[in-house]
């Protein structure tokens, strides 16, 4: 194994294209490692960790365009080729399109029509560009992560004295006006508006309002510190006080982690000053101890409850309570259950959701008496020790940053989730294996011609282990979306997934296959 | 409850602006909503942001003022006069040069060709060698054109016997002067000399000047050059490199004013062949009509608009609105473009003249896109002239809303280069020039484009920092 570098002086490409190079240059016979980063004082630290900084990696400056590859002899210089065909590539189909400008103000003096801006620059550049942005009177869907609590501060008081929507940083969902931002789902215009702190909560909501006929009139996401103290639930506020006078919707959906008390009595205040009806959904809240709410307001404790409640009220006019279950017998579920090892005791979640796998644990806490483990737990005591080590009922979120640093989401990059899926498959321990697949624009334009075949291999290696393995799971997604939800769904079930029709219900049929009969 | 204007946005069509990961911008598109995707690059670490001056002064609206300064300018060419008599400052043994001052011994070849001719010419020199000893003494002062409230083209040489047009800006009341234009091919601007330069110039002197004079001298308001330029980037031309409508355009105006005070119909005759046959004839009006507009732009404080940007063929200078005085200076660049038979780029010498103030101003390269036939000179395509002008609005203060672009739907020029948007963007200004032979005596090889050196800005913004 050898490891060679190439250095490209001042050549600047995006992070994500830049991980696309990386993962077909990962994919040739003979390549072990890969990375094809800029310079960063960061990614050097990547590329240390990974064995793969050179002299010339590290001689290399922020503007300089890394490529190192680990491989067989042979295979390297073939890589390093294939790298620069395909950088250059995207170089030519570039200078064949239209003119791009430079910078946010150039664009907004090409276009005077423009009214959002999506930012997702590397964060320390990130607040720079959204300053840019609210003052020249764009809307904003700030994606970057890592902008500073003052920032987003700043930039939120700024943009509500000016009536201007400041989503995130960290924000990967909104839906403005029908139209798809980000991570974000092809759902139909209809009654309800929804603002979210959480950026798959917002997809797997409205998503399950589509698939009950219902249709949105926006999707605001607003970050996930928004309901912080110390941002006091700004864009929160915002949104819905934009919603409560927006004719056009009728229900309002509020979707967050449970928040400071004072913004969650905030949020309360907010919401009691309209008569629409507002859907209150802080995630694993059991509002006992809360104070007693108008009859407007509805909480709800999932997001499927949330979605629910808030497609009854805007059918009929009242709060339903029905859940999205896939009705199992009994007895199809003791088939499910039947011919599992004695010593296949627990579930696994490997999600690539952050708000999903968040739902599961607060379903999991009741319905299981054992703990269940996270990298992302609900209380510090259920703490996984190693995130790549699962260990009794485990909840793996992996769009975590210790596992995209370098990487590509598991939304779009289907590697990772695959790799954990055969380990675990591998452990006699596991019963069943739980999944969450997100459809829409920003993810993979086809997960289940990868997740369908991994699922065959991870159940033929159990089956090679004398067990069988049980995979359940569902998809947030809608018929309109790229990749349309019957065809994933049509693969995913003949790779031998039970496919719920949420992810809660995903969740509740995981643990009645776990628990204790 | 109040109306927020978040609500504004709901109901109204999206339009995308897209920073960073280009794959956002493919789904919005995807969708059929219109994005602008940037072709973003992280900002160079060593160039902070200028807001407010040391002094207090808010550079965004001194910048405001110097571009309003220079579109409302309205510069008319008025009437002609002979450089002794009308240039301040001028006088028998001073000779005008192109760009920022150069002294004999730094002069490049094209400026010293000129300056020779010009002596000889004046009579001060009986011949080449007489003249280049003469050049060399002390008995010549040389000073920049910009100094005088003049341009010149190339080598810019003004002596004090050649007559100059009068343009005077109507909005301010300031003048500025530029000889006649001498054609192409082996002329004095270009470093030209020998019997038949010297025959044309006393020709344009004696027959060409007093034919003009006395059809300007009728026309009462004279000739509004702002106008003919607008006119002009709707019909191919820049400006700069391109002045065949302009030219045409000049000679309609004036064609009924030259007959009507003709004394001599060969003389008439000659005359308008000369303008006729002369595409660049308008160069030395569109020239001094962005001087006339620039200089009431000059003296602003705070501003970091470009008010001059000229060479010498040695060197590249620029001075600054709120520094007028101020030369920032770097080595002119080489010139990329093509050649007439028999010469190379190992001929040609680096840039030379005063005709970047059409840059300065608003047109010449930073009006590329109206002007697609220019870009033959580099074997580029229309859509690079598109995309030139589109890349120099992210360098500019300003639009001149006099100055429209057709094809991209009558959009004002870039105009007010800001010495803070070239640093922060890395962008030069966009340069389209002639291309004089680096000996004296030849003249002109080709012509082609450039870009202004970075140096001068980074020099000059190294000042306006702590200014």
């Amino acid at each position: 194994m050898a490891i060679k570098t190439l250095i490209k002086p001042s050549e600047y490409h995006d992070s994500v294209s830049l991980m696309v190079v990386a993962q077909e240059l990962s994919r040739l016979p003979g390549v072990k490692d890969v990375a094809v980063v800029m310079g960063t004082e960061a990614n050097k630290g990547l590329l240390r960790e990974a064995g793969l900084l050179t002299t010339e990696a590290e001689a290399a400056s922020a503007n300089d365009l890394v490529i190192a590859v680990s491989a067989e002899a042979p295979a390297l210089d073939q890589a390093l080729g294939e790298a620069q065909k395909l950088l250059q590539k995207k170089q030519v189909q570039e200078e064949a399109g239209q003119f791009r400008p430079k910078t946010l103000r150039a664009a907004v003096k090409q276009n005077p029509a423009a009214n959002v801006a999506v930012i997702s620059v590397a964060g320390r550049y990130a607040a720079e560009e959204a300053w840019e942005a609210l003052r020249h009177g764009l809307h904003v869907l700030l994606f970057s992560d890592n902008v500073s609590l003052e920032d987003e501060i700043a930039l939120k008081k700024y943009a509500r004295q000016r009536g201007l929507l400041l989503m995130g940083p960290g924000a990967g969902t909104a839906i403005l006006n029908g139209v798809a931002l980000g991570f974000a789902n092809v759902i139909p215009a209809g009654p309800v508006g929804i603002v979210s702190a959480a950026g798959t909560g917002l997809q797997e909501v409205s998503t399950l309002l589509a698939k009950a006929g219902v249709g949105v009139t926006q999707g605001i996401g607003t970050g996930g510190r928004d309901l912080k103290e110390e941002v006091g639930g700004a864009m929160m506020l915002a949104g819905l006080q934009a919603l409560q006078s927006d004719p056009e919707t009728q229900v309002i959906v509020l979707v967050s982690k449970p928040p400071a008390p004072a913004v969650a009595y905030g949020v309360l205040e907010q919401a009691a000053q309209s008569k629409k009806p507002t859907v209150l959904c802080l995630l694993g809240e059991n509002f006992e101890d809360r104070p007693t709410m108008p009859a407007h307001i509805h909480p709800a404790r999932t997001l499927e409850e949330a979605a629910m409640k808030a497609a009854g009220l805007a059918q009929r006019g009242e709060a339903m309570l029905a859940t999205a279950e896939t009705a199992l017998s009994g007895e199809a579920l003791a088939g499910l259950r039947a011919g599992l090892q004695p010593q296949q005791r627990y579930l696994r979640g490997l999600f690539s959701g952050g708000t999903l796998c968040y739902e599961a644990q607060v379903l999991w806490k009741d319905l299981l008496p054992e703990p269940v483990f996270s990298n992302a737990p609900l209380s510090a005591q259920q703490q996984l020790p190693d995130s790549n080590r699962s260990q009794g009922h485990s909840a793996v979120d992996l769009g975590e940053e210790e596992f995209t640093v370098g990487r590509l989401h598991p939304m779009i990059d289907n590697d990772l989730r695959i790799r954990r899926l055969l380990q675990e498959a591998n452990d006699p321990q596991t019963a069943v294996i739980m999944l969450d697949v997100v459809l829409g624009y920003g993810a993979h334009p086809d997960p289940a011609s990868e997740l369908g075949p991994a699922i065959r291999k991870a159940q033929a290696l159990a089956h090679a282990q004398g067990r069988k393995l049980l995979m359940v799971g569902s998809i947030t997604g809608t018929e309109d979306d790229p990749q349309r939800l019957s065809r994933q769904a049509q693969a995913l079930q003949e790779a031998g997934m039970v496919l719920c029709a949420s992810n809660a219900a995903a969740a509740r049929l995981a643990a009645r296959l776990v628990a204790p009969v | 409850m109040s109306e927020t204007t978040i609500n504004n946005l709901f109901g109204k069509p999206l339009s995308v602006i897209n920073v960073g990961l280009s794959s956002m911008a493919q789904s919005v598109e995807a969708q059929g909503t219109p994005v602008i995707d940037v072709d973003w690059r992280p900002p160079a670490e060593s160039v902070p942001r200028l807001r407010v001056t040391r002094s207090g002064v808010d550079i965004e609206a001194a910048n405001d003022e110097t571009c309003r300064r220079i579109k409302q300018g309205r510069p008319v060419l008025v009437s002609m006069g002979i450089a002794r008599d009308v240039i301040p400052g001028m006088h028998e043994r001073m000779i005008l040069h192109a760009g920022p001052p150069v002294s004999w011994e730094r002069m490049c070849g094209p400026t010293r060709g000129a300056v020779m001719g010009a002596l000889i010419y004046e009579g001060l020199a009986k011949d080449e060698a007489d003249a280049a000893k003469l050049a060399a003494s002390s008995a010549i002062e040389y000073s920049p054109c910009h100094h005088h409230h003049a341009v010149g083209p190339m080598a810019g040489v003004v002596s004090p016997s050649m007559p100059v047009f009068i343009i005077e800006n109507k909005a301010f009341g300031n003048r500025a002067f530029c000889t006649q234009n001498e054609g192409l091919g082996k002329v004095l601007r270009y470093g030209g000399m020998g019997p038949e330069v010297y025959a044309r110039l006393k020709w344009m002197e004696t027959t060409l000047y007093p034919a003009l004079d006395r059809a300007l001298q009728s026309l009462p308001d004279g000739i509004d050059l702002r106008s003919m330029i607008a006119q002009a980037l709707h019909m191919g031309d820049e400006c700069h490199n391109r002045n065949r409508a302009a030219t045409s355009l000049f000679l309609r105006a004036i064609g009924p004013a030259l007959a009507r005070t003709s004394r001599d119909n060969e003389v008439l005759a000659q005359v308008i062949e000369f303008i006729d046959r002369n595409d660049h004839f308008f160069l030395n009006l569109s020239m001094p009509a962005g001087k006339a507009m620039l200089e009431p732009a000059e003296g602003i404080p705070g501003s970091t608009i470009v008010t001059v940007m000229a060479r010498n063929g040695t060197d590249f200078g620029i001075r600054l609105s709120s520094m007028p005085e101020r030369w920032f200076t770097a080595p002119a660049g080489k010139v990329q473009g093509l050649y007439f038979p028999q010469f190379t780029e190992a001929d040609a010498n680096p840039d030379i003249g005063d005709s970047t103030v059409t840059e300065t101003s608003g047109y010449g390269g930073m009006a590329m896109a109206a002007a697609p036939a220019i870009t033959k000179f580099v074997g580029g395509t229309p859509q690079l002239a598109l995309k030139t002008t589109l890349e120099m609005y992210e360098i500019t203060h300003d639009e001149h809303e006099q100055f429209t672009i057709p094809a991209l739907n009558f959009r004002g020029t870039p105009c007010g280069i800001d010495v803070r948007k070239v640093m922060e963007t890395g962008i030069l200004p966009q340069i389209n020039t002639g291309i004089a032979h680096k000996q004296p005596g030849i003249g002109m090889v080709g012509a082609g484009i450039l870009r202004a050196p970075a140096r001068c800005f980074e020099d000059a913004f190294e000042v306006l920092k702590n200014q």
